[in-house]
């Protein structure tokens, strides 16, 4: 599914340098990675997403090298293969719950917002148990609700892959456990491969693989 | 993609933000364009009439002060001069006077005591009723009418000078007997009178019981060969009616009356040109205007003002300007974790800059509808602004 071929990549400001020789999760696994912060996991989901791109060497996903195409090519393949959940839920606050989950089909006209798709939102919020708030807005619900209508929003396109930012760093550990099964059904459900940046040493056993940043990269802070 | 309802999702949502920034700019646009629409409208009023003003012979003093009196029936009265000036114009053969005396009020608006002339010069119609023929009858302008919801049978009452004067004048209760068509002028706002029932109002003339064949001995002070005096529980009617019409009477000598203005109508321009000579005498207790000149005065320098309030409007308009700028750029600051997820998520820059394009289009449009509400407002109560806030 993913396919990492001796990438090097470097900020602007030159002050963070990446490495990885090579790195293949396939497809339908849920790979967590770990390492110490400022170790470049974020860059690496980032990388893969195609919002950086690598100086040398290159990113595949499936049959698309997305780390050549053009930035277009690039957009429109995330919002409609690439599903991201963010540590802070990245919701938007004046959108309520239903307009939250359908966000990406209003900033793009790669995605057509149709009934069908509202439908499958609805689907979908029943299965995160969140049906009965979609027209409260995030700042009405608990952390835990917010996290499940990230993750609505992440999977109503259908992506092929996760990519989740520390999708439970902010929630309490009888939360974390819970939305973190929540976030797998959903991935075996759709499908999907999942990958996610965790700091959190106990969820790792729920993992089907785990990608250390201190033993498996090369990473170098200059 | 729907970038105008998630810009009105925003708006929607941040209300008192949006309300603000809507409230300055429709501040921002509708006052200077407001202002210039009332300034307009004024110029246009001032000049109009005063064009149609031939001369004006009033009391030495601010001439500003007898033309905005006579001819817009300001509050500000100039000195009287005598009913002697009006038949010193009629005796030059070189102008037909209209005496003015432009001095009380009625509910408000000015009492105007002038001869029926005024309405031929002025070339006012009635829409209801008929002139007044006799004292203590009046006719309303058309505002008046439709403010205080008067018709000819009506009556309204003229207002004491003074509330606390005990001894001064009782109000007279008027007659309406007409209502004027509408002329957009200050006609519109006036109630007229014959010059005479103005004396009245002023106590110069009046009507009681005749003391002569009262019985009541308590109203007499003194009763010697036909003369008699009264005291003040003489009652001193405030109506004139046909049963006590006979009663009233002028004190002393009309030609000493007083006016505040006569309007001079020549015969033509070279008889104005003379009758404006005879007043340029220094011994002469007149003066002679013509209006025309005097609002032109008054316009240039209403014009200076009207560039120095341009002036501080774009002045204050690009400062608020600059502060909307400094809104809405410190709100995109904080918008900035927003941004980042939606670029995340696969949006474009170009979309993030619509989005946010779309929000200040929504607010644009919505200022300026409410601008173009406002000024439409202006537009239709122009005249009526005009005449409350500047004349």
């Amino acid at each position: 599914m993913i396919r990492i071929s001796d990438i090097d990549f470097r900020y602007p400001s030159g002050e963070f340098y990446l490495s990885i020789p090579s790195l293949s999760i396939t497809a339908g696994e849920k790979v967590a990675v770990i390492g110490p912060s400022g170790s470049g996991k974020t860059t690496l989901l980032n990388l893969v997403a195609g919002i950086l791109t690598p100086g040398k060497g290159s990113v595949s996903i499936g049959n698309v090298e997305i780390s050549s195409q053009h930035d277009r090519a690039r957009r429109d393949f995330r919002i409609t293969n690439i599903g991201f959940i963010f540590q802070d839920f990245g919701l938007l606050d004046y959108l309520d719950v239903q307009d939250n989950i359908l966000h990406p089909y209003r900033i793009t006209g790669a995605l057509n917002l149709s009934s069908d798709v509202r439908e499958r939102a609805h689907i979908l919020a029943e299965q995160m148990g969140i049906a009965d708030k979609l027209n409260r807005h995030p700042t009405d619900l608990s952390h835990g609700e917010r996290q499940r209508v990230a993750i609505c929003r992440a999977l109503l396109p259908g992506p092929k892959l996760i990519l989740a930012d520390e999708a439970t760093g902010n929630l309490d550990p009888k939360n974390k456990v819970h939305i973190l099964e929540l976030l797998f059904e959903n991935v075996d459900r759709h499908n999907a491969t999942l990958l996610a940046v965790t700091h959190d040493q106990e969820l790792l056993p729920h993992f089907d693989n785990v990608v250390n940043f201190n033993e498996f990269l090369q990473t170098e802070t200059l | 993609m729907d970038s105008l309802y998630l810009a009105w999702c925003y708006l929607n949502y941040n209300k008192v933000r949006t309300f603000i920034l809507i409230g300055c700019i429709t501040i921002i646009a509708a006052l200077p364009l407001a202002l210039e629409i009332l300034l307009n409208e004024s110029e246009h009023q001032l000049v109009l009439r005063a064009e149609s003003s031939p001369l004006l012979i009033g009391a030495k003093g601010s001439a500003l002060d007898l033309v905005m009196n006579s001819l817009y029936f300001s509050d500000e009265v100039p000195e009287t001069i005598t009913m002697a000036a009006a038949e010193q114009v009629m005796d030059s053969d070189l102008a037909a006077p209209i005496p003015l005396y432009i001095r009380f009020k009625a509910r408000d608006f000015p009492i105007v005591g002038t001869s029926l002339d005024y309405f031929d010069f002025r070339k006012i119609e009635l829409t209801q009723g008929g002139m007044f023929t006799v004292i203590g009858q009046c006719v309303i302008g058309a505002e008046v009418a439709i403010k205080l919801n008067l018709v000819p049978g009506d009556f309204i009452v003229s207002s004491p000078e003074t509330l606390f004067n005990l001894a001064g004048v009782y109000p007279l209760k008027m007659k309406i007997t007409g209502v004027l068509a509408p002329t957009h002028s200050a006609d519109d706002l006036a109630v007229f009178v014959d010059i005479m029932t103005t004396w009245v109002i002023q106590g110069l003339g009046h009507g009681h019981k005749d003391v002569t064949k009262t019985t009541d001995s308590s109203v007499i002070l003194k009763r010697e060969k036909g003369n008699v005096t009264a005291n003040t529980k003489l009652m001193q009617y405030t109506e004139i009616t046909e049963d006590n019409i006979d009663s009233f009477h002028l004190h002393g000598d009309q030609t000493d009356f007083p006016l505040t203005a006569v309007l001079a109508v020549p015969y033509d321009e070279k008889s104005g040109i003379i009758l404006q000579g005879r007043y340029l005498e220094k011994e002469t207790p007149y003066q002679i205007v013509r209006p025309k000149e005097v609002i032109n005065t008054l316009m240039a320098n209403i014009f200076k003002i009207r560039n120095v309030l341009d002036a501080v409007i774009m002045l204050v308009g690009t400062a608020t300007l600059l502060a909307l700028v400094l809104v809405f750029s410190l709100s995109l600051r904080l918008r900035e974790r927003e941004i980042d997820v939606i670029f995340k998520l696969g949006c474009s820059r170009a979309t993030i800059a619509r989005l946010l394009g779309a929000e200040i289009f929504i607010i644009v449009l919505i200022s300026g509808t409410v601008c173009a509400g406002l000024l439409a407002l202006v537009l239709q109560y122009d005249q009526m602004l005009v005449r409350n806030l500047f004349i």
